[in-house]
């Protein structure tokens, strides 16, 4: 390597790159020297006991919490604070209630799309299938109807990275389905990179190229196995149930059976 | 598990706005009526009242009727409206710049809230003198004093509604890259309308309330006055005119607000009472 500027240097090619990070919480070490990288246009599933610190990582990396060690770097530059090329789609839509949901897809325009974005939005409903609702207040929607809004607001602002943190866990479970297909087919589309948090194996093996298992705190290292099966995938491929035990076996390692305290942070 | 299920298909929600429900409105007639009734049977019927210490409502109608024709309660209660309107909104923006200051940052809080909170506890009177000698006996006293009595109730509730904002919205803000200003406008403010709307109700009651007390020790014009001329003329009519005509316009000056919040406030999901 022989450039080896500001910009990330020999990193400059992934998406996401954590060099050695290190997250102190409250005097607890939560993550420790923990690398990572993401290439472009690839999903990669985050899976790890409670607590272990994936939403920690993933809080990091979008700019919200500037306070740990280490580098990190997204979409071609160090992370110092939110950008607009780094999305963040959160586990609740936190949606605006006084706006109704073509003003709160709006929100996430690039201010340069902002007038005369009516048509732009549009479109962006109509990707997340919610053409009818516009006019509609988020009390009006059904929690699977409002993360779908909050997907077209995250996708709104044409992120180059787009950060999930356990994004489907508080819809039923056909809900999730179809919301994990819906964000599928964007990606087959858009091929946004994103680094998703989950807690459900079924999910991160349905959707990411490679799922990483954090070990339990402090996470020094995250394994990655690989999922090699084209995407859309077939839920009851015999393959994903066998990678599925491989996972099970790692986070096993990682300590997910040695019972975890206090909440997932 | 068979295949990926399909995305439900999106009904159209705009669903009306259910009627507000509550009890009759009628029922919000009962108390006036009892009381003009007792008023009525104290003053016309029985007698238990003389005319100089209350006199009947057919003499304050005719008293009001008097001062219409001669156009002079119209000139009373316009010398009032507007330096409440005056005073109101000079306080109430204010409490908004300094609100909004205070409720984002504990610095300013902490240089300026300690004072501003001694400062409400002057009771409005004892203003009164003081900014007369600032100021004269002219209108700018007067606005001046509705202004303080406006500001603190603007000025607390807002404090207290940015200091509600949901974290987790503002969070939104920051992933969107919206500026500290477009924060305040965007997410902020409309956050706390709640309370500063609450705050607005109380303020222009306050309001009302300051006015009188400068209308009652300088002026020639007012509702204030009218009480003042009542009382040194002996003239109990004149004076429950004046008293009606206030409660008249406080009451609309707060319909008018509720009729805001009402609207301000229609994405909101909270309970509204049975």
């Amino acid at each position: 390597m022989t450039a080896h500027g500001r910009a990330l240097g020999g990193a400059s090619t992934a998406a996401i790159t954590a060099d050695r990070v290190v997250k102190v919480f409250r005097n607890q070490v939560v993550l420790q020297d923990l690398d990572l990288a993401v290439q472009p246009s690839e999903i990669v599933s985050l899976i790890g006991p409670s607590g272990c610190g994936k939403s920690t990582l993933l809080r990091l990396i979008s700019g919200l919490d500037r306070d740990h060690g280490g580098r990190l770097g997204v979409a071609g530059r160090d992370v110092t604070g939110p950008r607009r090329e780094v999305g963040l789609l959160f586990q609740e839509p936190r949606l605006l209630p006084w706006l109704d949901v073509r003003d709160n897809v709006a929100l996430g325009l690039p201010p340069a799309k902002r007038r005369n974005g009516g048509e732009l939005v549009q479109r962006l409903l109509a990707q997340v299938h919610l053409e009818g609702v516009g006019g509609s207040l988020p009390r009006q929607l059904s929690g699977g109807m409002a993360q779908r809004v909050a997907l077209a607001r995250a996708l709104a602002a044409e992120p180059e990275v787009l950060l999930l943190d356990e994004p489907f866990s508080a819809v039923d479970a056909l809900t999730r389905m179809s919301l994990q297909d819906l964000l599928l087919r964007i990606w087959q589309r858009t091929k946004i990179t994103m680094l998703l948090v989950t807690h459900d194996l079924d999910e991160a093996l349905y959707l990411s190229g490679r799922v990483m298992v954090m070990s339990g705190r402090p996470a020094t290292r995250a394994d990655a196995i690989a999922v090699d099966l084209p995407r859309p995938r077939d839920r009851r491929d015999p393959a994903l149930a066998r990678l599925r035990v491989e996972l099970l076996d790692a986070l096993h390692i990682a300590g997910v059976d040695r019972a975890t305290q206090g909440g997932d942070t | 598990m068979a295949c990926a299920a399909s995305l439900p298909a999106s009904p159209p929600v705009a669903r009306p706005r259910a009627r507000r429900r509550g009890a009759a409105p009628w029922l919000a007639v009962i108390a006036p009526l009892a009381l003009v009734g007792a008023w009525l049977a104290t003053t016309s019927i029985a007698r238990v009242f003389q005319p100089h210490q209350l006199p009947s409502p057919w003499q304050v109608a005719a008293a009001a009727a008097e001062l219409v024709r001669s156009g002079e309660l119209w000139r009373h209660v316009a010398a009032s409206a507007a330096r409440v309107a005056a005073g109101f909104s000079v306080g109430a923006t204010a409490a908004l710049v300094t609100g909004t200051l205070v409720g984002l940052s504990r610095t300013v809080e902490t240089l300026i809230d300690p004072t501003l909170q001694v400062v409400r506890n002057v009771p409005s009177l004892a203003w009164v003198p003081f900014l007369l000698l600032w100021m004269g006996i002219d209108e700018a006293p007067k606005i001046a004093l509705i202004a303080i009595g406006g500001f603190f109730p603007v000025y607390l509730n807002l404090v207290t509604g940015i200091r509600n904002v949901d974290r987790k919205l503002l969070e939104v803000g920051a992933v969107f890259g919206l500026t500290p200003i477009e924060q305040v406008r965007r997410i902020v403010w409309p956050s706390a309308l709640p309370y500063l709307l609450a705050g607005m109700r109380i303020g222009i009651g306050q309001s009302w309330l300051f006015l009188v007390a400068a209308e009652l020790i300088a002026s020639t014009r007012g509702l204030g006055y009218l009480l003042i001329d009542g009382q040194a003329t002996a003239r109990p009519d004149l004076m429950l005119v004046g008293i009606l005509a206030l409660a008249g316009l406080g009451k609309l000056s707060d319909a008018g607000l509720r009729r805001i919040e009402r609207r301000a406030l229609g994405w909101s999901d909270a309970f509204e009472g049975r």
